[in-house]
């Protein structure tokens, strides 16, 4: 079954939709979309740093990503510049590196629009498990620190003064960050992976009452996307990270739809 | 037996919490300057001053949210914390209702019963399925002082409880605050309410950067530097303050132990 091209692309992306969701509800709660983009954009560094120590582009661009979330949280806690500022710096400076560095690489040229835009058709067996560990890898991590991360995402100086654990499980959300990032960058590529971590669980907003049941409503809209995705991919032969994303933003705006519909056609309870 | 030993080696021995020396900068501009604070158990003791003197910094210093620029801050080991923020930060994309966030965190209250019986005290358990972020602010406000109590803190650190709180909330809070004392719970609050201050408070600490004075309520507001601190307005509080107390018969804390 795992010879099949199709079948390994839409296991590889069901792994990261999975990941990916409720980790997106941390980026929605802690207003971290931009963070999202300047992990991002730091792939492409990444990227030329694997090839030229010849490594696993996914670990080279986890690595790069989890050195940027370092840097960050130093740059946000001695700095005197505006997070927004401190991120731009760090997203753009990345990005210019990676550009420089890959420039000099022979023959990446081509590959680049793999790179920019996703290429989960071509993913291997062999990454596909990496891909299935690192999904229960970030699961099990996540689920110890949820109670934390989740406290100190209602209220930081709380989640401090009631125990030690939430600066370390805010570190350790940003590693995971990465790493996914990392992940993602195989399924919709640099440019939209914050699309694939935002647009799920911006859509399980509306209709979830409870943190948990955001992020299991969100992971639903990922693999959603995800399959309706790489469908309409194969069906209209259209690239499949960007079919992905415009799956996502489909889901989105029905569910907005959806739920105006039910607030205008149910009463309201009082 | 034991447990009579152990309040006595605690009101003459170690606090529950110790800062000295206590310094803070924002910014290169000195917030608080050597500052020093101790609580025992059992004793409630209230930080009193103008607007930006430091008194929400150095309750923040003391629990480990901000970090001393000098001095140390001592805590007995296994001290559990309950704090009350001035202002949640809780973004709007966030859903969580009024249960869910009495049963989150390290050392949360244990079950359903607990959680109920905690929103129960505090008169708002019909609020249990609410969002939080839809209550008003004294609602919000008594969801935030019963999630503090249900951990059953050996330190609370309210910072100004009773803001949003009408006036059976304020009432209620100082009766709160005098049953958690009884329990044996330090307790530090911020406040700028007089009232409560007056009503519940053993010893009060009046800071502008520094430590301008401390005593029992009743020193401490007719004490020179307090005045100097806070402004004309603090005597005509203190005076309204009293002609209430003397109509509603209320007895301040200080007379109350004079009494038992």
């Amino acid at each position: 079954m795992l010879d099949d091209f199709f079948v390994r692309a839409l296991l590889a992306g069901l792994a990261v939709a999975l990941i990916a969701a409720p980790l997106g509800c941390f980026v929605v709660w802690r207003r971290m979309a931009y963070f999202g983009d300047a992990l991002a954009h730091s792939a492409l560094l990444g990227i030329a740093l694997g090839l030229f120590l010849d490594v696993e582009t996914l670990v080279s661009v986890a690595a790069v990503g989890a050195a940027m979330a370092i840097l960050l949280l130093v740059l946000r806690q001695r700095g005197r510049l505006a997070n927004d500022t401190a991120l731009g710096l760090l997203s753009h400076g990345a990005l210019g590196l990676g550009l420089l560095a890959i420039s000099f690489q022979e023959g990446l040229r081509l590959d680049l629009l793999g790179y920019l835009f996703g290429d989960i058709l071509a993913v291997s067996t062999n990454q596909l498990i990496l891909l299935a560990g690192l999904g229960v890898v970030v699961a099990l991590v996540l689920a110890v620190i949820w109670q934390p991360l989740l406290l100190s995402s209602v209220d930081k100086d709380l989640a401090v003064a009631e125990g030690r654990s939430a600066q370390l499980a805010e570190v350790v959300f940003l590693l995971l960050l990465a790493l996914v990032v990392a992940a993602a960058m195989k399924l919709v590529g640099v440019l939209l992976i914050t699309a694939l971590l935002l647009l799920p669980a911006a859509a399980a907003r509306g209709i979830a009452n409870t943190p948990e049941a955001m992020a299991l409503v969100a992971a639903v809209f990922g693999v959603g996307s995800v399959v309706l995705g790489l469908e309409s991919s194969l069906m209209w032969d259209t690239p499949s990270g960007p079919s992905i994303v415009v799956a996502a933003l489909v889901i989105f705006a029905a569910v907005q739809l959806g739920t105006a519909a039910a607030r205008r056609l149910l009463p309201a309870r009082h | 037996m034991s447990a009579v030993v152990e309040a006595l080696t605690d009101a003459l021995g170690r606090p529950i919490i110790e800062g000295a020396g206590l310094s803070f900068a924002y910014e290169g501009a000195t917030v608080l300057e050597g500052i020093d604070i101790t609580l025992r158990r059992g004793e409630i003791v209230t930080l009193v001053g103008p607007n930006g003197a430091g008194k929400s910094t150095l309750a923040k210093l003391l629990i480990g949210i901000l970090k001393a620029k000098t001095g140390a801050v001592e805590r007995q080991s296994g001290t559990v914390v309950g704090y009350v923020p001035q202002h949640l930060t809780l973004d709007a994309t966030l859903p969580m209702t009024v249960e869910r966030f009495m049963a989150l965190g390290p050392g949360g209250s244990g079950g359903r019963a607990a959680i109920k019986t905690g929103l129960q005290r505090l008169r708002v358990a019909h609020l249990a399925k609410r969002q939080l972020r839809a209550l008003s602010g004294g609602q919000r406000q008594r969801v935030l002082l019963a999630r503090a109590l249900s951990r059953a803190p050996h330190l609370l650190v309210l910072d100004e409880p009773g803001q949003g709180l009408d006036i059976d909330g304020q009432a209620e809070l100082s009766r709160l605050l005098l049953a958690e004392k009884e329990r044996g719970c330090a307790i530090l609050l911020v406040s700028h309410d007089l009232s409560l201050v007056l009503s519940c408070t053993d010893r009060v600490l009046c800071i502008d950067r520094t430590l301008c004075c401390a005593g029992p309520p009743e020193r401490v507001v007719s004490d020179p530097a307090y005045h100097r601190s806070l402004g004309p307005q603090a005597a005509q509080v203190l005076a309204l303050y009293r002609q209430q107390a003397d109509k509603d018969k209320v007895v301040p804390l200080a007379e109350r132990g004079r009494h038992a």
